[in-house]
């Protein structure tokens, strides 16, 4: 009887097969998107951890003075006593500037200096004896033009990291600032204890280590966000398939019952059925989740590493315990994609026949729930970050607008259409949004997931396009020149500028000469001056701005000045900016990311005028970046110029850009999978429904529109609810993108980044939308174009 | 087995780079680049002679330097142990001049360690010169890098080597140890002058081979009172080893005889081996012997948590009637730092007994 039973149910399948097909699909598709995401925060969780394990057992400690400094008698008298303590200098370049760190590489603790690992993994060792460099991030290199400085992408803004005697000679302040303290298992037994030799001293767990982390969570919550996204989309798939399978078999189920299979054993089989596909499906997702997984983990490696300064190897290993949690997951998503179902089986009257068209079709009350419960979620939502604190409260901000959003779009889209519908004028026209209206319910899974993936494609890709359009401004603001010469004496940089005058290569040079002056408000600031070049005219953002303000700038009558001390001051354009007995008009405010001081620009001409003994050492090179090469050769034989004299940025910049390609190319792999995702749910929809259709059709087909002109009608209707569905998910993108730029990022980086807005974007997206639409609809939209006449027919004379 | 520090890949690549001065290409540059060159350097000079105490204290015009001690222990209990002292002097640059203190060229690596039948622990200690944390003053002689030291406290007319008190620790034992010499120093090669190499190559040697010991060694499992002999090598140079010799096979024995034999095996890249030994007589004479002399032959090999590498030796000088065969206490004595080496006790049969230590090096 069971078998019987089992037989009767999987030749529904046979008879179906396009049916298996798209359960099987939604199930794989979602399992990979989900897996593929789980596989690279699992990869980059294990190399952390094995990263951790191998460079620090636990983690350095520090041990602090109260009176600040520690005497280099206590940290001798600590190492005779066995005490394994390695020595710190701090001290800021100036007041307000960088901070200037300095170690001992020799006896520093492994791990204390989790930035610069991938640094000093590439550079070296010979150097940090004899000449230990200076490392900083590019935008402290930028901010400290004067000084050899070492790029160091990980490493925090702000900070110089270098060995004790180079620290103290850039920035002379006293004795050890603290002591790093090895860990426990690294220090030897019968030590004496640490108050009788320095009884001063404090203990304290480092800081730095936590930041990292917290970064790096941040990424994955963010790409977890991504594939639960997926996995939800992907499961809007089964569920349509899984409901259409049941109803279509209700006069199956029906029969079986009426044959005597007892509900409990047919409840049994249907699930063990459904397991059996959903683990079929899984495994299928798995491995296309491992293959997607592995092209896009080099990049995230890339951005990981750039990033947060965290190694990630480039390769994927396989982890049983993802490849469980895949098959688990897909296993929960098919049977509570399929829970509606069975509950309803669980219910079915034994004389029920089968109802495919109504089960499609959801009461307008059921929307007006869900529409009602949209709401409530976009509530929640909005006040998730006032009450939960950090990231969760940001994720949360996320989850509930997202999800209220796309229940809140059946009806929605109802109202759109209605409203279309009023204004119809033809009778054809009106029968057309009267359709369209009556066919959201069937659809509104798949316009649901379209949704969904419009809006996280606009949402994400404008948080990634501002992330990238800032930092690029910034950087070809801080690094416009293709390269930095820097002169050693005010005698050869005559000669230098003579001879690059004689240089036809060398494009511009641009004077890199600044004073420092106290601004109004109590902070020193720097003054620079520049010359009227197109380099600062195209590079510049200016945040706001009088009328030609660079024209204004270049007779010497106005100055530029930065974001943070326009906004300390409260000054605008227009206002008068009052350098001791200095006074300018602001022709213009710029950004100025990372950097805490006031800064201004000038003329260079005013700027040495009243100021004649300003060093003018250091110069920026326009020239094509083939010639980079040559001309350092060249000024190295010419003037004998130490390498470090020489700094083509280029090559920084660079770096610094392909990082956020890498970072930008996975987040738009995921929005494409995204997005091919959606479309499949579109596909699926319009194909269960294509069966379902003809009743509506078959009428209008016999009042006299051909099946050309009915099939053109459908596609049209199709790409009129995605185009509304799009037209939702614009604001619901941008919504998003504020939430990921104001609330998200403040909660994962501490600052806020200013949020652009790409109308070209959006266009093509919309575009891609419209198209995806139509690719979905077109196989059910040419198989109502080949419909036999003699099938409409047949409507009316067989109504089911 | 073996439980070192989890070391510092920085500063192991940095000892290694400063041991290592020569490019990083070249090929064939010896155990620890102690083959590669050393412009700028003093050079050992034939006929050069040495002056005690003076000696004993650092030679920053040279390269590289160290002061060994290795000690053949017994516990009460007659279980055979060994302990390991070492402190090696490394310049980036001859002298300080004006680069002192956190600039100096010097760097400080110490290595202790400690062999018993099951078990061997093995710890580093790096530091900069100029700084205070380690170093070595004549008068009076102290040998310091952190908490351990090799201190004498040999009455004022005595040679400070003669006695000495030698402690250490590491994060699985300490030890503190006195030693009393029996014998006069010895001397190596030609009055001190020992030849590395068919072309040249020579090194600053000599040794006090006699010292009796008494002290405490503390174990994971508790205190251990231990007696024994020790054995202190002095050596110093600026290129040791020639640019086809690629690490050595060393030994110092202690016979029940009173004799005493050191002995090495500098192995070349074309297989072949430079050996060299001093035979020294209980009251102290010393005979050199020169390449071909002195054989030493791999006969069996143990894997050990680095290289696998020869634990059981044989060992001949003919001249001296020496036909013996050297068994490693504890096969896995591999010290794991940052350049791993294998170094522990031995015991000798054959045609002379008694104990010594192995050290072998370029086997990684």
């Amino acid at each position: 009887m069971t078998r019987a039973a089992l037989s009767a149910l999987l030749s529904h399948w046979r008879r179906h097969p396009g049916q298996l097909a798209t359960l099987l699909l939604g199930i794989a598709l979602a399992t990979a998107l989900f897996s593929a995401v789980q596989a690279i925060n699992g990869e980059a969780r294990a190399s952390y951890a094995k990263a951790e394990a191998r460079l620090s057992p636990d983690t350095p400690r520090r041990l602090d003075s109260p009176a600040g400094r520690v005497p280099p008698e206590t940290f001798l008298a600590l190492r005779r006593a066995g005490w394994l303590v390695s020595p710190v200098y701090e001290a800021r370049l100036s007041r307000g500037g960088a901070l200037v760190e300095g170690y001992d590489f020799l006896t520093l603790p492994p791990g204390a200096l989790p930035g610069l690992g991938p640094t000093l993994a590439t550079t070296d060792p010979a150097s940090l004896i004899a000449q230990t460099p200076a490392w900083a991030a590019p935008e402290t290199i930028a901010a400290n033009p004067s000084l050899a400085l070492t790029p160091a992408p990980g490493l925090p803004p702000g900070r110089i990291v270098t060995s004790i005697e180079r620290a103290r000679a850039l920035a002379p302040d006293g004795g050890f600032t603290h002591l790093r303290l090895a860990p426990e298992s690294a220090l030897p037994m019968g030590r004496p204890p640490l108050v009788s030799i320095a009884p001063t001293l404090t203990i304290s767990a480092p800081e730095g280590g936590a930041e990292v982390a917290r970064l790096t969570r941040s990424f994955h919550l963010n790409l977890t966000a991504f594939g639960a996204l997926s996995f939800a989309v992907g499961l809007f798939i089964s569920y349509g398939a899984i409901g259409l399978a049941f109803e279509q078999r209700r006069s199956m189920l029906r029969t079986l019952r009426a044959l005597g299979v007892p509900l409990p054993r047919l409840m049994t089989l249907m699930m063990a059925e459904l397991a059996l596909l959903a683990l079929i499906a899984g495994a299928l997702g798995l491995v296309a989740g491992h293959l997607i997984a592995a092209a896009l983990l080099p990049d995230v490696s890339v951005s990981l590493a750039g990033l947060y300064g965290a190694r990630v190897p480039g390769e994927l290993a396989f982890r049983p315990g993802w490849a469980a949690a895949g098959l688990g997951i897909a296993l929960a998503g098919a049977l509570g994609a399929g829970a509606a179902s069975f509950a309803r089986l669980a219910r079915l009257p034994l004389l029920s026949g089968p109802r495919p068209r109504a089960w499609a079709r959801a009461s307008a009350q059921a929307l007006r729930f869900q529409a009602l419960g949209g709401g409530a979620l976009i509530a929640l939502g909005l006040f998730a970050p006032v009450l939960l604190p950090g990231l969760v409260g940001g994720f949360a901000l996320l989850g509930g607008l997202l999800i209220g959003a796309a229940l809140l779009l059946p009806a929605l889209l109802a109202l759109a259409i209605a409203a279309a519908q009023r204004a119809a004028k033809s009778p054809l026209a009106e029968w057309f949004w009267a359709d369209a209206r009556q066919q959201i319910p069937g659809l509104r899974l798949a316009l649901m997931a379209l949704l969904l993936a419009l809006a996280t494609n606009i949402g994400v890709g404008t948080m990634v396009s501002s992330f990238r359009l800032t930092f690029t401004g910034w950087l070809d603001q801080r690094l416009a020149s293709e390269l930095y010469v820097t002169a050693r004496s005010e005698g050869e940089g005559t000669r230098l500028r003579a001879f690059l005058a004689t240089r036809p290569e060398v494009l511009a040079t641009l004077p890199i000469w600044h004073v420092e002056l106290p601004f109004p408000g109590g902070l020193s600031g720097e003054v620079y001056g520049i010359a009227d070049d197109i380099t600062y005219r195209d590079n510049w953002p200016l945040i706001a701005s009088g009328p030609a303000p660079w024209d204004a700038v270049a007779t010497g009558g106005a100055a530029l000045i930065n974001e943070q001390f326009a906004r300390r001051q409260g000054l605008s354009p227009g206002d008068t900016l009052t350098l001791e007995d200095w006074s300018l008009p602001i022709a213009a405010v710029y950004s100025d990311y990372g950097n805490p001081n006031p800064q201004a620009i000038v003329a260079i001409d005013a700027l040495t005028a009243r100021f004649p003994d300003l060093p003018r050492l250091r110069h920026g090179l326009r020239i094509a970046p083939g010639d980079v090469a040559p001309l350092s050769q060249a000024l190295i034989e010419e003037f004998g110029l130490p390498p470090s004299a020489l700094v083509p940025n280029g090559e920084i910049k660079a770096y610094s850009l392909n990082i956020f390609e890498r970072t930008f190319a996975v987040t738009a792999a995921l929005n494409a999978l995204t997005l091919g995702v959606a479309a499949m749910a579109i596909l699926t929809a319009m194909l269960t429904l294509s069966t379902q259709r003809l009743p509506q059709l078959a009428p209008v087909w016999a009042a006299g529109v051909t099946r050309a002109r009915l099939a053109r009608l459908e596609a049209l209707r199709t790409l009129a609810l995605a185009a509304f569905t799009a037209a939702f998910a614009l604001p619901l993108g941008l919504a998003l993108a504020w939430a990921l730029l104001s609330v998200v990022n403040v909660a994962a980086f501490g600052w806020k980044l200013p949020m652009h807005l790409f109308p070209g974007q959006w266009a093509l997206l919309l575009a891609t939308a419209l198209l995806t639409a139509l690719l979905a609809a077109a196989w059910p939209v040419a198989q109502l174009r080949r419909t036999a006449p003699s099938r409409f027919l047949q409507i009316f004379a067989s109504e089911r | 087995m073996s439980q070192p520090l989890p070391p510092s890949h920085l500063a192991a690549t940095l000892v290694a780079l400063l041991l290592a001065l020569a490019p990083l290409s070249t090929t064939a540059q010896g155990f620890a680049g102690l083959g590669t060159t050393a412009e700028g350097f003093a050079q050992p000079t034939p006929g050069t002679p040495l002056t005690f105490p003076a000696d004993h204290a650092a030679h920053p015009a040279y390269r590289i330097e160290w002061w060994y001690l290795t000690a053949t222990l017994t516990a009460a209990d007659g279980t055979p142990l060994g302990a390991q002292w070492t402190l090696f002097r490394s310049a980036s640059a001859p002298n300080e001049g004006t680069n002192t203190g956190w600039s100096s060229p010097q760097v400080w690596m110490g290595h202790a360690a400690v062999t018993t039948p099951s078990a061997h622990y093995a710890t580093e200690r790096l530091a900069r010169g100029g700084t205070g944390q380690a170093g070595v003053t004549a008068a009076p002689f102290s040998a310091f890098i952190d908490d351990w030291q090799m201190t004498s406290t040999a009455p004022a007319p005595a040679d400070p080597l003669s006695a000495l008190r030698l402690t250490a620790s590491a994060p699985q034992f300490t030890y503190d140890l006195a030693l009393t010499a029996s014998a006069p120093l010895t001397l190596h090669g030609d009055a001190g002058y020992s030849v590395k190499s068919a072309a040249g190559q020579a090194s600053y040697y000599y040794s006090q081979p006699f010292y009796n010991v008494t002290g405490t060694l503390t174990l994971p499992s508790g205190p251990v009172e231990v007696t024994g002999e020790a054995w202190l090598d002095r050596e110093w140079s600026s290129q040791p080893l020639a640019d086809n010799q690629d690490g050595w096979d060393w030994v110092s024995l202690s016979f029940t005889s009173g004799a005493r034999l050191m002995g090495f095996r500098l192995r070349q890249t074309d297989g072949t081996a430079f050996t060299s030994a001093t035979w020294i007589t209980p009251d102290g004479r010393a005979t050199a012997y020169p390449d071909g002399a002195l054989t030493l032959t791999p006969l069996a090999e143990s894997p050990t948590s680095g290289a696998t590498v020869p634990t059981t030796w044989r060992v001949t000088l003919p001249a001296r009637g020496v036909d013996t065969t050297l068994t490693a206490l504890n096969p896995n004595a591999w010290m794991d730092v940052s350049f791993p080496y294998w170094e522990g006790p031995v015991t000798i049969t054959g045609s002379h007994e008694g104990r010594g230590y192995l050290e072998m090096t370029g086997y990684d």
